[in-house]
């Protein structure tokens, strides 16, 4: 490795301040509507108890005519200027700063906090564009670091800036910062300078362009490597997803009972499930609306939303999971979905997840496409049948190297119907486990993520002499499970699976020592790994 | 199981249903045990739920809550049960048992429903080490390897307390000479 360019820090590594909408984005808009919604609710009450009986008209002539205009006036604004000053000044103490080493977020007026993020734990970057946000040209960044509720999230930042800052921090956090260099930095940095300086037309004509914008930046990805979901498929995977049936089920319940004429309080059932249902439809068609997925220089790319829009970055060695599974109903379109676990799962927070979701419909190529940008190694060629087999076929597939290790027969006691799918392959760096028959999974494993090796055996099973293994990886939607398989054969696949995961291990460690030697930054983080609450 | 410091010696026979034809999962090593005072640890556990399961089934036998005979049947079921719990603890604390293999810490437990996970080293995220009242009586501690997998659960009870502490810091280096981030 030659000597890294250190790439510039985005402010100079100084204390930034957020944009100055951020107080009325975070919830200056709501309390203003509460007040206004209270006040023009007791405004009759108000004049009643103040200024007395109910024979009086217009407030202002009211009061004019007593002689407390002068009061009241100087009493709104006098609450209005403490609001704004309050705002004002939790917006001036909220700053972030980025170094070579960490990002660090300072906020509060009584109350300080002071939280720091290390470049070398970030789990992915997030950034998610609210509608209302997105009218003020404003936008949410968030880091996640493995951990409860262990996020740094700045919100807001200009949103012109936010996907530069990104790069500028995922460049500083990944090991490629001496191949990067400085050059792609330039440019966008001196583009985002220029718009600032016009005029206020051209700002409404800024954020009519940045509402209609494509959510992904054309040149951010080689256009090959993107994978887009057509409305229409989303729509017909949510039609034939199994929401719908419990939707219909209950809904022809309730006509029925309706219709029965006996229990005509039913009736006022039928609305609210109406609307729920239709609310569910709503969430999701909303969230999976304009998805993209996409390999950028940071690390795979996910965007979706159609109102309020995010994107999620995820930096390479990040995913602990991925479970590639096909509904029933989905069966006759030949459609697939993929999510993922990941660490950094924020628990608290409204919808403010990061994305586990990383195809929410697609067939057969869009799958090949997004395991080949989640997991490059497993799509190699001679690991491609692995994959097809693992997600349609049962039982051997002849004439290759590599193949799964299918379940005993007898496992047929247990799980008559899968027990012939059920079955487990070693793929280079992955472990691959392929189950279920009504509801089909593939689960890939990157062998370095693996945290421990489980085998289990019941009283059943041992009577059948088989028994379960599992892959314990990071909390998320994708669990790791076989339940059917032959002990002796498990063991040595147990073994041979926690070698692999030792070695992966280990590979990744010392390709990564070299960064940690060179910048000093990774050194210390490594004599902190102990204690996770310097992670923070 | 007469070496009452047997956690840090090995035993090399171990009979722990390893019989030519089992159908048990079985993995070979030389597995260490925990100590054997552990199972007075076990047995205080399994009398504190005897009591408070037969207190229970004969407040409802003798104000006759259910009919008749079941809540006879009730008391006497929780009797059993606990009679079968004290037989089989010693056996319980005989199949918990840990290795140190190269790369990675084993551990198993369990009779009817048994467990083997491997840990390699460096996933380690942080060791506890916890005294309950009963094991610190004994001089017993437990010690619990936390991975960023919460379904790891590695814990290892009745580890006499310099060993645990031993086994602590020997695991902390080993880590630390494997690690691999998250």
């Amino acid at each position: 490795m030659t000597e890294p360019v250190t790439p510039p820090l985005p402010g100079g590594g100084d204390w930034l301040r957020l944009h100055p909408a951020t107080p009325l984005l975070k919830g200056g808009i709501a309390l203003i509507a509460v007040i206004g919604f209270v006040l023009a609710n007791v405004r009759e009450r108000l004049i009643e108890m103040f200024v007395g009986g109910p024979e009086s008209g217009d407030l202002f002539d009211e009061l004019n005519r007593r002689g407390h205009l002068g009061w009241a006036i100087a009493i709104v604004i006098g609450g209005l200027a403490l609001g704004v000053v309050a705002f004002y000044l939790s917006w001036r103490m909220h700053t972030y700063r980025i170094n070579d080493e960490a990002v660090e977020v300072r906020s509060g007026i009584l109350f300080r906090t002071h939280r720091q993020a290390r470049l070398d734990r970030i789990q992915g970057i997030a950034i998610t564009r609210p509608f209302i946000a997105r009218l003020f040209g404003a936008a949410r960044l968030e880091l996640s670091v493995a951990g409860q509720d262990a996020k740094v999230q700045l919100a807001y930042l200009r949103g012109s800036d936010v996907d530069r800052l990104r790069h500028d921090i995922l460049l500083l956090a990944s090991a490629r910062r001496a191949e990067e260099g400085v050059a792609p930095l330039v440019t966008p940095s001196g583009a985002a300078g220029v718009p600032d300086a016009v005029g206020p037309d051209s700002i409404i004509g800024r954020r009519v362009t940045e509402l209609l914008a494509p959510e992904l930046d054309p040149q951010a990805a080689p256009p090959e490597s993107v994978v887009r979901i057509s409305p229409l498929r989303l729509a017909g995977s949510l039609l034939a997803s199994g929401g719908t049936l419990v939707v219909l089920i209950i809904a022809i319940v309730l006509v029925i009972v309706t219709a029965s004429g006996r229990e005509i309080g039913f009736f006022f059932l039928l609305v609210p499930t109406f609307l729920g249902g239709v609310g569910y439809y709503a969430r999701k068609v909303t969230r999976s609306l304009r998805f993209s997925i996409a390999a950028t220089p940071d690390g795979v790319r996910v965007g979706y939303g159609l109102l309020t829009t995010s994107n999620d970055t995820l930096p390479p060695g990040r995913i602990h999971a991925i479970e590639v599974y096909q509904p029933l109903l989905w069966r006759p379109f030949d459609w697939w979905a993929i999510r993922i676990n990941r660490a950094g799962h924020a628990s608290s927070g409204s919808g403010s997840q990061p994305a586990t979701t990383m195809l929410p419909v697609g067939t057969r190529s869009d799958v090949d496409k997004v395991l080949g940008l989640l997991l490059p190694g497993l799509a190699s060629a001679d690991t491609r049948h692995l994959i097809l087999a693992g997600m349609v076929s049962s039982g051997a597939t002849p004439g290759f190297a590599v193949d799964f290790v299918p379940a005993p027969r007898r496992g047929r006691w247990l799980r008559p119907f899968s027990w012939r799918r059920t079955g487990y392959a070693l793929a280079g760096d992955a472990v691959l486990l392929r189950k279920g028959l009504v509801w089909r999974q593939l689960v890939a494993v990157p062998a370095a993520r693996i945290q421990s090796i489980r085998i289990e055996q019941g009283p059943l099973a041992r009577a059948l002499d088989l028994c379960s293994l599992t892959l314990d990886t990071v909390a998320g939607p994708v669990s790791a499970t076989l339940s059917v398989l032959d002990r002796a054969g498990s063991i040595s696949a147990f073994d041979a699976i926690s070698r692999a995961a030792t070695t992966a291990g280990a590979l990744e460690d010392s390709s990564r020592r070299p960064m940690g030697a060179s910048s000093g930054g990774t050194r210390s983080a490594d004599s902190h790994q102990q204690r996770p609450e310097d992670d923070r | 199981m007469s070496d009452p410091t047997n956690a840090a010696g090995a035993d090399a026979k171990d009979s722990f249903g390893s019989s030519p034809t089992t159908k048990r999962v079985v993995i070979g090593g030389e597995w260490r045990r925990v100590s054997a005072k552990y199972i007075g640890v076990e047995l205080v556990g399994v009398a504190l739920f005897g009591v408070v399961a037969i207190g229970a089934t004969l407040v409802f036998a003798l104000t006759k809550w259910f009919a008749e005979p079941l809540g006879w049947i009730a008391v006497g079921v929780a009797v059993v049960v606990t009679l079968v719990m004290f037989v089989v603890a010693p056996r319980r604390v005989r199949s918990i048992g840990y290795q140190l293999r190269d790369d990675d810490l084993l551990f198993r437990r369990g009779i009817m429903f048994h467990r083997v996970v491997s840990v390699p080293y460096g996933r380690m995220q942080l060791i506890d080490i916890n005294r309950g009242p009963v094991a610190r009586f004994l001089g017993l501690a437990e010690l619990r390897f936390v991975t960023a997998a919460a379904a790891t659960g590695v814990t290892i009870p009745g580890l006499p307390d310099a060993d645990a502490d031993s086994l602590r810091d020997a695991l902390v280096s080993l880590a630390e000479t494997r690690r691999a981030g998250l």
